[in-house]
């Protein structure tokens, strides 16, 4: 080997290729553990989440007795009424399963309509120019917190739109904080979600199909609602599942505008209340830490936690097979 | 290069040529022309994809487009249906005639156009339904809605693409389940169910393999019968085996369009014979 | 077999009216949105017209709503979102390094990935139990006071943590974590390989590689990512709610030094305004809508900021 004209630049490190153990390695090494216990947070997150659920409701430790062993899960399922703040405490999830399906119900048809039709709009009938005002709009409507949409419901759509309507126009009666006002401001909060996923579903169509479409004579209808559409069925099934889920969980609008009375109830003028008005009432009100409805809490948010990681699970699920069709 | 293209005759200037330049007019060998394209031009924003394109395309015979990619034979084909309108900032000069009809004219109704010109595409399109909702879905569209006429209608066109054998017992299945060969051979089934008079073809075999190659080959003879064709192809063996006529695009323009046997034996311009003997392109 | 030439030029004119009316009703419906958006705004701010001042910007929360303001709320928030980022935006961004440019494809990665992406979706009262659970109550942990010196001055804090600034913060952390993530995650994922082969090439260490190469080049997309979670975080009311922050108070955090701030009660904007909505007097409602108008214009200047940075580097960085 020739060796008259040395490497004029400096040598660093060792010169040998076989892996040693060297202080850049160890530091190589320190990071990739730092960054990997950052990745765990998440995790660790989720695994306390569910174990602090469990532990309220479910587990039996030693000197500790859950709320199912003070309430059975019949009872839980069962009983119409729920009164954990009364002398006759009665634990039937009922009343607030159904304040939160009439709120979810409501809100799915305000929103996912809306949402979808505007999805269709940005992707298959704006140019341009026009998207680039939407998509913003459509931003800034997804990024106001829900305690203004909370305020909007309860001092502008029941007093000005529901009430001169229903109540006016119709007669009935309608009260000042209502199942149906909770319901469509919900239904406008999910409608930006809506809209921006099933856009993305809908423009990962590939465009050869619409191509196809126009060249055996089809118009832009045939080709958005029988082609376009119809492709992107799971995948748009998927963001109105990930929609209702956001619904389901929704607090402070609910809060506001849709009252805080747990009724069983086929009226979705009256009061009502939900799951997730329930926890923030009830947190509110300084429950005593270990005592029954103080267990409750937990007990229902549990299943406030399962209906929606199952919801956003099967939806990811659909998203991903989705996603997987069309590459 | 030259602005118009040269013709090909059969012995020198004899007999009347096929195509002719912008100045001449001539009637065309077989039969009457079903497209006619005078002095067209085509841009995509500020850039000529085509200038001075003329060509008369005869009815009921396959006329191969063949040349290097970016040639603008495709921008060609699918300026024969308006496909290009999809695309924004595109915009044609000169005359587009089908049946002596302007398609450009701005009373002409694009839907109506595209239900009589048909196209199959390079890669197949089947849209995620069953089979049989895919073949009916131009029919159907067009307000055909009659189960037991659209039934006959889906196993006639399937039978014409030579698909009705592999597929007629799972009509319901799902069309994506099929091959690439199948599939290519359900669209052109779909394209003929709205019974279209010109199908367009861009390089519908160019994904597949030779033994379904051969089965759509075969297929484009037996329609020639009943349908223009009008085929883009980069595969010169195909073009020779299945055109009568074919024409050379280069760079934008139509370099040289006779019929097929005569262009490939003995091509009028330098560009044709370096192309086709494989010199460029 | 086909149909007769007239009848298919009639339902011609039917389909392409169809086609006509459908166009107008996407339309409307995806307008109607910003019509919505509008009336909000101007309904609201009309409300809080005569009620936003200096004074109201300045002063404690009171009974008497003339006497309201937001002063509280405003600092509340303001150290709630800035601690929130101090915690969320390293651990965030380094757990989207690990996901993108360490993780190998095998099943850890795919639970950590599947669990941020479900954790995003799931509701913020949720997050609000755990905090309150976890950093609040810290599981039921007596009650203990330390006392940290730290050389120049000391700190004095609480174990378990109580309705204190940093108990909102690390729920806030960890409901906006997934957000940081996944958006720094696509920021890197935009950074194209060749950046990092280049890197390589000279011999860089994979650290060396990201830290001089690919984080300056995802930067601008991860501060968007991270400016926009922060924002969604400033406007979260129930998690704060459900960790009993005081709605009522009339002082601000770091009343007794500044880095005792952490460890003070405190309270934040939404949660001011959803205790003047329950108010029984009608003045508090044009009280909140003046809280809202502040709520928004800060939300608008963390959203501005996000666009201009988005804007700014897209200029600049081209590949």
């Amino acid at each position: 080997m020739a060796q008259s004209a040395p490497n004029p630049a400096p040598a660093f490190g060792s010169s040998s290729l076989r892996k040693s153990a060297s202080w850049l390695r160890a530091k190589e090494m320190l990071i990739r553990g730092v960054l990997f216990c950052c990745a765990l947070v998440s995790v660790i997150t989720t695994l306390t989440i569910i174990f602090v659920l469990l532990y309220e409701s479910i587990l039996p430790f030693p000197g500790h007795s859950p709320f199912f062993a003070e309430v059975s899960v019949r009872d839980f399922l069962l009983d119409t009424k729920w009164t954990p703040q009364y002398a006759d405490k009665h634990f039937g999830i009922m009343p607030l399963v159904c304040g939160t399906a009439w709120v979810t119900f409501i809100s799915g048809c305000v929103g996912l309509p809306l949402g979808l039709v505007s999805a269709i709009y940005m992707s298959e009938y704006a140019g341009p120019r026009r998207r680039s005002v939407l998509k913003p709009v459509l931003e800034l409507l997804a990024g106001i917190p829900t305690i203004v949409y909370g305020y909007f419901g309860l001092f502008f759509v029941t007093p000005y739109v529901l009430r001169p309507i229903l109540h006016g126009g119709l007669g009935f009666t309608v009260g000042g904080a209502n199942a149906l006002a909770g319901g469509i401001v919900v239904g406008l909060m999910i409608m930006p979600l809506v809209a921006s996923l099933s856009e993305d579903v809908l423009r990962a169509v590939p465009k050869s199909l619409r191509e196809a479409g126009y060249a055996l004579g089809a118009t832009k209808f045939d080709v958005s609602v029988k082609i376009v559409v119809p492709s992107a069925l799971s995948g748009i099934l998927a963001s109105f599942l990930l929609a209702l889920s956001r619904g389901v969980g929704e607090t402070m609008a609910v809060t506001l505008c849709a009252g805080n009375l747990p009724q069983l109830t086929a009226n979705p003028l009256i009061p009502i209340q939900t799951m997730t008005t329930f926890i923030v009432n009830m947190m509110k009100g300084d429950a005593v830490v270990g005592s029954i409805e103080y267990k409750s809490l937990y007990a229902v948010a549990l299943v406030l936690f399962t209906v929606t990681l199952t919801m956003n699970y099967i939806s990811q699920l659909i998203l991903q097979r989705y996603r997987e069709v069309y590459q | 290069m030259s602005t118009a293209p040269k013709s090909t005759g059969m012995s020198g200037s004899a007999t009347p040529p096929l195509v002719l330049g912008a100045a001449s007019q001539g009637p065309a060998p077989a039969g009457k022309p079903k497209f006619e394209t005078r002095g067209m031009g085509f841009f995509y924003g500020s850039h000529q994809a085509l200038t001075e394109i003329n060509l008369l395309i005869p009815e009921k015979a396959v006329t191969a487009l063949i040349g290097p990619s970016g040639c603008g034979k495709s921008t060609y084909l699918r300026s024969l249906n308006r496909m290009n309108d999809i695309i924004d900032g595109t915009r044609v000069t000169g005359s587009v005639l089908l049946d002596g009809e302007d398609i450009y004219a701005p009373d002409v109704d694009v839907v109506a156009l595209r239900k009589r010109v048909g196209m199959v595409f390079q890669k197949s399109t089947p849209f995620p339904k069953s089979i049989f909702d895919n073949v009916a879905f131009g029919p159907r569209i067009g307000g055909l809605n009659k189960l037991s006429e659209l039934k006959d209608l889906v196993e006639h066109c399937l039978k014409q693409a030579a698909l009705w054998n592999e597929v007629k017992d799972r009509l319901r299945d799902s069309a994506m389940a099929l091959s690439g060969g199948q599939q290519q051979r359900l669209c052109i089934a779909r394209a003929l169910a709205t019974n279209p008079e010109v199908l367009l073809m861009d390089e519908p075999a160019s994904a597949l393999d030779p033994a379904s190659t051969a089965r759509i080959e075969d297929l484009i003879f037996e329609l020639k019968q009943n349908y223009t064709i009008v085929i883009v192809t980069h595969n010169m063996q195909q073009a020779a085996r299945i055109s009568e006529f074919t024409g050379f695009f280069c760079l934008g323009r139509l370099v040289e369009v006779g019929q097929t046997k005569q262009m490939f034996t003995n091509p009028a311009e330098k560009e044709t014979e370096d192309y086709i003997t494989g010199r460029f392109g | 077999m086909s149909t007769p030439h007239d009848a298919y030029a009639r339902s011609l004119r039917r389909r392409h009216l169809q086609a006509a009316a459908f166009g107008w009703v996407c339309s409307l419906a995806t307008w109607f949105s910003v019509i919505i958006l509008a009336v909000l705004l101007i309904a609201v701010t009309y409300r809080s017209v005569g009620w936003i001042s200096w004074d109201f910007l300045t002063r404690f929360d009171s009974y008497r709503p003339q006497k309201a303001g937001i002063f509280a709320g405003l600092m509340g928030s303001f150290w709630l979102i800035g601690l929130t980022a101090l915690f969320c935006v390293p651990v965030g961004v380094g757990a989207a390094i690990y996901l993108e440019e360490y993780a190998k494809p095998n099943w850890l990665t795919r639970v950590i990935q599947l669990n941020v992406s479900n954790l995003a979706g799931i509701p913020s009262i949720v997050f609000g139990m755990l905090g309150f659970t976890a950093f609040v109550r810290m599981f039921g942990l007596a009650q203990q006071q330390y006392i940290l010196w730290l050389g120049f001055t000391h700190v004095k804090f609480t174990v378990p943590f109580g309705r204190s600034v940093i108990s909102g913060a690390l729920t806030l952390t960890l409901l906006s974590l997934p957000v940081v993530i996944i958006a720094s995650q696509e920021a890197l994922r935009s950074v194209p390989p060749s950046i990092r082969h280049a890197a390589y090439a000279l011999g860089a260490t994979k650290w060396q590689t990201i830290r001089a190469q690919v984080l300056p080049a995802a930067l601008p997309g991860i501060l968007t990512g991270v400016i926009l979670a922060l924002s969604r975080a400033l406007g979260e009311t129930a998690p704060l709610a459900v960790l009993g922050a005081a709605t009522y108070i009339t002082f601000a955090p770091g009343k007794k030094g500044l880095l005792q701030a952490p460890f003070d009660p405190f309270t934040a904007m939404p949660l001011q305004i959803y205790n003047w909505v329950d108010e029984i007097d009608r003045k508090f409602q044009n009280v909140a809508a003046a809280g809202i108008v502040v709520l928004l214009v800060a939300l608008l200047l963390m959203n501005g900021s996000a666009i201009y940075i988005r804007h700014h580097f897209q200029k600049k960085i081209r590949w």
